[in-house]
């Protein structure tokens, strides 16, 4: 594992600045400690062999206390910077993934709930990183080698011992490690399966009360949880095996030199000073390293959370035109979209302006996919989409959906009032990125559609009736992704979004799919509104959708086949 | 019952390998501050000159302590985390059993499936409160007394002063530290949330936005958000410091008093020349055994959020209770029913009032009603996860109150919504319901449920894994293996709740009809909230237009 990801520099510029922030308090620390050793040996000295009292001391104790002090504040700063520089990283690399998964758009796929996570909470493991492992990692460079310089002139035995003990922690650690970890990692896999076994137990409950299995589980888990503490026990002993090595060495180092100072100071080859300056700061010269062990878990849960931003803003920005949104026939020239190593979509289809095509099939058949590629949000593995002779792809994808009104199966509802959910439609389409410092600026811009416009085109999307009987109507807050609204006042909120869009092109992804016969008239009435006039796609399942097209293109696979 | 008396009671039966691992932690951080002490006083008594012979004790005790640190930390790395395993192990098993008991209407608080993972994970955190808390705590309470008797017995000033220094350590900054990450977390908790409602939002919402060109004002937006979360932390930075400077103050003060104290008292002829050194330096040692406790501290109080949490279950009431004396039940056909039923999950909030439903031998009946009315509460009634708050639920005329749920439970079968899948095979799953079941049976109840075709085009057949809660299937295809399981117990009695939710029409009809016709002669009742069922059944009974009574 890297101690440090160079990413994290390319990515975070804070990380730059809190790096050179700890080197500066690293090296203050470091004299600090030289310092405090210098003055102790000294006093203590003067104490006991130069019979010195409290009031010859003072100098000392004064200076003792200056330097107390003094770490002090360090010690204060380190804290303060970590915590500032982490809060500074955490930030710059949400406003880059949040940029980057808009950038990328919903082709993306994967984990949309690790995403959230990651963004929200998986990045606070970078605090732990910051404020406890990097400080040490620095402290464990910095530290032993202002000790060493300092010891040098003193006493050059007691240097070369430390010397040559200290680089052996690293060196027989990694070897401990290196024997260990794949045999550790195959360890760790089962042990997690093991912990898992018992969460999946627990989510079945129910299910297993049915079968009336619960008791049989309750032996079950018994038996697991002894297996996993046997595995656990191999585990450890052989990974608590690094520390043992680190422990033995560091404080053996430091006896051996205890002693060794201790027989030449008999022998008249030392002075008490010195002896006591090594005896204080050879154990400082360990310390650091021993301690960046302990914060291991918090390097490597840091790391992996910076390694998932990573791998997110890592992922390829899909190419786009620059081309002004063009008007005509829609041509699906040969498309076809793969997925899973089969045809997700094979369509070639023209649709002249002001027509109603519908496209049929069963589920999986690629009618939605097909929508996708007329978006931009899927590009073809294979053929082209034409609109008026241009390919889309050299179009600029924002321009182009701005003459498109988008009606998706499962319409996403902000949180906020129905008011802003109806206004999606009126946003400003072409917004500069804004720059940081100006951001404030722009978050009234979202929706401002006038009142009587919203209101309009609720009506005409046969939503204004149920909206009027909400408690606060147009404002009525919508939570969690419009909890408490059901699918067909979900479908129309959707629908009234496209009439206030206003748009030549009308897109339909099953709009009454999920909606019970009697919503699904209402939301038919809606729809026959809002294709009038215009262009318009039907992903369609239902006969009276499809009866409303012009065109209909079955996108069934041929020959038909097992589902 | 309290969280302490749930850890004492779990961590009873491995006090034995508690105590060793406290004993060999001593052992060590004594060794740590040993090898200070006497190679403190080894180096003032040399400085005097001394025959070598007099130092060999010294010598010897300063290498010991040397070897002994290592090893006995060694020794107690393993004591510890042995020890906890084995308490982790009694306290999941007894949690289990319990939630068993509970679930799933004791549980009411915990009916979304995160909250029982959660509940799963606190279990968890005792490995945390004995080897991150409690183990540290003792070992430099232990070490700490000592080295106070030990600089005390020479400088009562010295001892004192590094008394105080460790209960500021160990009592004042965990203390202040919890206060400052509370008044850091009141303030970032809402701006948090704003955050991740924001960020939700993004990215499920992301087609939308992106299709309605709506993407970069709501990025401008979540960009203040996040611009005034880092201000938050960042404002408490100057708190998250003091802590740290506080334990590097007490470091200092020790070092100070002892000095000064020593310098008296040697001038004074109260103290030997050769100990200033020991007084003066072992409180070094004693606070790198210290400075953990801090740390330690911080795992206390989520460790204590989870067994606090894991107490308030253990001591939930059961919703349920198996009778004293049950009655045995009359072998089949089998007749459920429903007498002028009230039900609530929690007190006082009545889902089912006045429900009159009879399911007779073979019967094929539908319960209709919007989201809400109530009627997956039937299903627990019948299934006894529930008792009625009014009226009574009969099998056969007997209340089933009176009758062994485990019994009951073998006749009535229940198909939830969500019924879960574990993350193993086919054949695993399928065995839930019926452990001895052979292959073949396996296959019968799959071909019932017009899945053995399917399972047959893969690879690993019946051995093929599911995924985490079936993930690896499509919705039909883990309705049909759960109802295939249901099969293959043989209820006399099935429940099937939603059986269609989350399928398109097409799918949905199609496993209506194969659920029907694999029930066969048994009673069966739909709980579906749509409306095309009505063709299918002998009977509908919507929930909303049951016959009205006049309320008392």
């Amino acid at each position: 594992m890297k101690p440090l990801d160079p990413r994290l520099l390319r990515y975070a510029r804070g990380t730059r600045v809190y790096l050179a922030a700890t080197v500066a308090l690293g090296v203050v620390l470091a004299a600090l400690i030289v310092a405090q050793a210098t003055l102790l040996a000294h006093g203590i000295t003067a104490v006991f062999l130069d019979g010195a009292d409290v009031r010859t001391l003072t100098p000392t104790l004064i200076a003792l206390a200056t330097v107390v002090a003094g770490r002090a504040a360090v010690a204060w700063a380190q804290e303060t910077v970590a915590v500032r520089s982490s809060a500074a990283v955490k930030s710059e690399l949400r406003g880059r993934l949040l940029a980057h998964l808009v950038a990328v758009g919903p082709a993306r796929g994967g984990d949309t709930g690790a995403v959230t996570t990651l963004i929200t909470r998986g990045l606070d493991a970078l605090d732990a990183y910051f404020a406890r492992y990097l400080p040490q990692l620095v402290l464990a460079a910095l530290v032993p080698a202002v000790v060493l310089a300092r010891l040098l002139p003193a006493d050059l035995t007691a240097t070369m011992t430390i010397a040559l003990t200290l680089p052996l922690i690293p060196i027989f650690m990694a070897l401990v490690g290196l024997h260990t970890e794949a045999a550790n990692h195959r360890q760790f896999r089962l042990l997690s399966r093991l912990s898992h076994h018992f969460l999946d137990v627990v989510a079945g409950l129910t299910t297993l009360k049915v079968f009336g299995r619960a008791g049989a589980q309750a032996a079950t888990i018994r038996r697991i949880s002894a297996e996993q503490r046997r595995l656990t026990m191999r585990t450890l002993r052989v990974a608590f095996l690094s520390s043992l090595v680190l422990e033995l060495l560091a404080t053996l180092s430091v006896a051996l030199v205890a002693v060794g100072i201790g027989l030449r100071l008999v022998s008249g080859h030392l002075d008490l000073t010195t002896a006591l300056l090594v005896l204080i700061l050879a154990p400082e010269a360990y310390l650091p390293l021993r301690q960046v062990g302990a914060h291991y878990h918090a390097s490597a849960e840091g790391l992996a959370a910076a390694e998932e931003a990573f791998a997110i803003l890592e992922t390829p920005v899909p190419a786009r035109g620059a081309a002004p949104a063009p008007a005509g026939t829609i041509v699906f020239d040969d498309v076809v979209v793969r997925y899973r190593d089969r045809d997700a979509l094979h369509l070639s289809a023209t649709v002249e302006p002001g027509e109603i095509m519908a496209l049929t099939g069963p589920s999986g058949c690629g009618k939605s996919t097909a929508l996708d590629v007329l978006l931009g949000f899927v590009t073809p593995d294979h053929g082209r989409v034409t609109v008026g002779g241009v390919d889309l792809a050299s179009v600029d994808p924002a321009a182009w959906r701005s003459t498109i009104a988008w009606v998706p199966q499962r319409p996403y509802l902000f949180a906020g009032s129905i008011r802003d959910n109806i206004a999606l439609g009126r946003t400003p389409m072409h917004l500069p990125e804004p720059p940081t410092a100006f951001a404030h600026c722009f978050t009234g811009t979202v929706p401002d559609a006038p009142r009587p416009d919203v209101a309009a085109a609720a009506r005409l999307a046969g939503a204004a009736g149920f909206i009027a009987g909400l408690p606060d109507g147009y404002d009525a807050a919508l939570g969690d992704d419009g909890a408490g609204l059901s699918a067909g006042q979900r479908q129309r909120i959707a629908l009234a979004r496209a009439f206030l869009r206003d748009a030549p092109i009308v897109l339909l992804d099953e709009p009454t799919a999920n909606l019970d016969t009697e919503t699904a008239a209402d939301v038919m009435a809606a729809i026959r509104r809002l294709a009038h006039g215009r262009t318009v796609i039907i992903a369609a399942h239902r006969p009276e959708l499809i009866a409303l097209a012009d065109r209909i293109v079955d996108l069934a696979p041929q020959p038909v086949g097992a589902r | 019952m309290s969280w302490l008396r749930l850890l004492r009671t779990a961590a009873s039966p491995a006090a034995g390998g508690l105590v060793l691992a406290v004993l060999a932690g001593t052992g060590a951080a004594g060794a740590a501050v040993g090898l200070m002490a006497v190679s403190a006083w080894l180096i003032s008594r040399a400085a005097l000159h001394p025959p070598v012979l007099h130092l060999m004790v010294a010598i010897v005790a300063v290498r010991a302590f040397g070897l002994g640190r290592g090893v006995l930390r060694y020794a107690e790395r393993l004591a510890g985390h042995d020890a906890a395993l084995r308490v982790l192990g009694r306290l999941r098993a007894r949690v289990f059993t319990r939630l068993a008991e509970l679930a799933p209407a004791g549980l009411a608080g915990y009916r979304h499936a995160d909250l029982a993972q959660r509940l799963a994970a606190d279990v968890d955190a005792v490995l945390d409160m004995l080897t991150r808390v409690l183990l540290p705590y003792a070992v430099a309470a232990l070490v700490g007394l000592g080295s106070v008797l030990l600089v005390g017995t020479y400088s009562p000033a010295a001892g004192l002063a590094l008394a105080g220094g460790l209960l500021l350590v160990g009592a004042v900054v965990p203390v202040l530290q919890s206060r400052a990450a509370r008044l850091a977390d009141g303030r970032r908790a809402p701006l948090r949330a704003e955050l991740a409602a924001g960020t939700v939002d993004l990215v499920h919402g992301l087609p939308d936005l992106l299709a309605y060109g709506a993407d970069s004002g709501r990025i401008a937006r979540l960009a203040e958000s996040d611009a005034k979360l880092r201000r938050a932390e960042q404002r408490s930075s100057a708190l998250a410091g003091v802590s740290a400077a506080i334990t590097a103050l007490a470091t200092g003060m020790c070092l100070l008093v002892g000095l000064a104290a020593g310098a008296v008292a040697v001038r004074s002829g109260a103290l030997s020349g050769e100990l200033l050194a020991v007084i003066v330096l072992t409180p070094l040692a004693v606070f790198e055994t210290a400075a953990v406790l801090p740390a330690a501290a911080q795992h206390f109080a989520a460790a204590r959020a989870s067994l606090r949490r894991l107490a308030d279950v253990l001591s939930a009431p059961a919703p349920v209770s198996a009778p004293q004396a049950p009655v045995n039940v009359p072998d089949g056909p089998h007749t459920l029913r429903l007498e002028a039923v009230d039900a609530a999950w929690t007190p006082g909030r009545t889902v089912l009032h006045d429900v009159d439903l009879e399911l007779r031998p073979g019967a094929r009946v539908a319960l209709v009603g919007p989201s809400g009315s109530g009627k997956s509460t039937v299903a627990a009634l019948l299934v006894r996860f529930l008792d009625p708050t009014a009226g009574r639920v009969t099998l056969d005329g007997i209340d089933l109150r009176r009758i062994d749920p485990e019994l009951l439970r073998q006749i009535v079968g229940y198909l939830p919504e969500d019924a879960y899948l574990f993350d193993t095979t086919i054949a695993a799953n399928l065995r839930i319901a019926r452990p001895d079941a052979t292959d073949d049976e396996l296959r019968a109840a799959l071909a019932e449920a017009r899945l053995l075709d399917w399972v047959g085009t893969l690879p690993d057949g019946l051995e093929t894994l599911v995924g985490e809660h079936g993930r690896e299937l499509s919705g039909g295809q883990r309705r049909r293996l759960a109802l295939a399981r249901a099969l293959l117990r043989g209820f006399q009695v099935l429940i099937l709740d939603e059986p269609t939710e989350h399928l398109d029409d097409e799918n949905a009809a199609a496993l209506l009809d194969d659920l029907l016709a694999a029930v066969g002669d048994r009673s069966v009742l739909v709980i579906t909230h749509r409306t095309d069922i009505a063709a299918r059944v002998d009977e509908v009974v919507d929930l909303n237009r049951l016959p009205a009574t006049v309320p008392v």
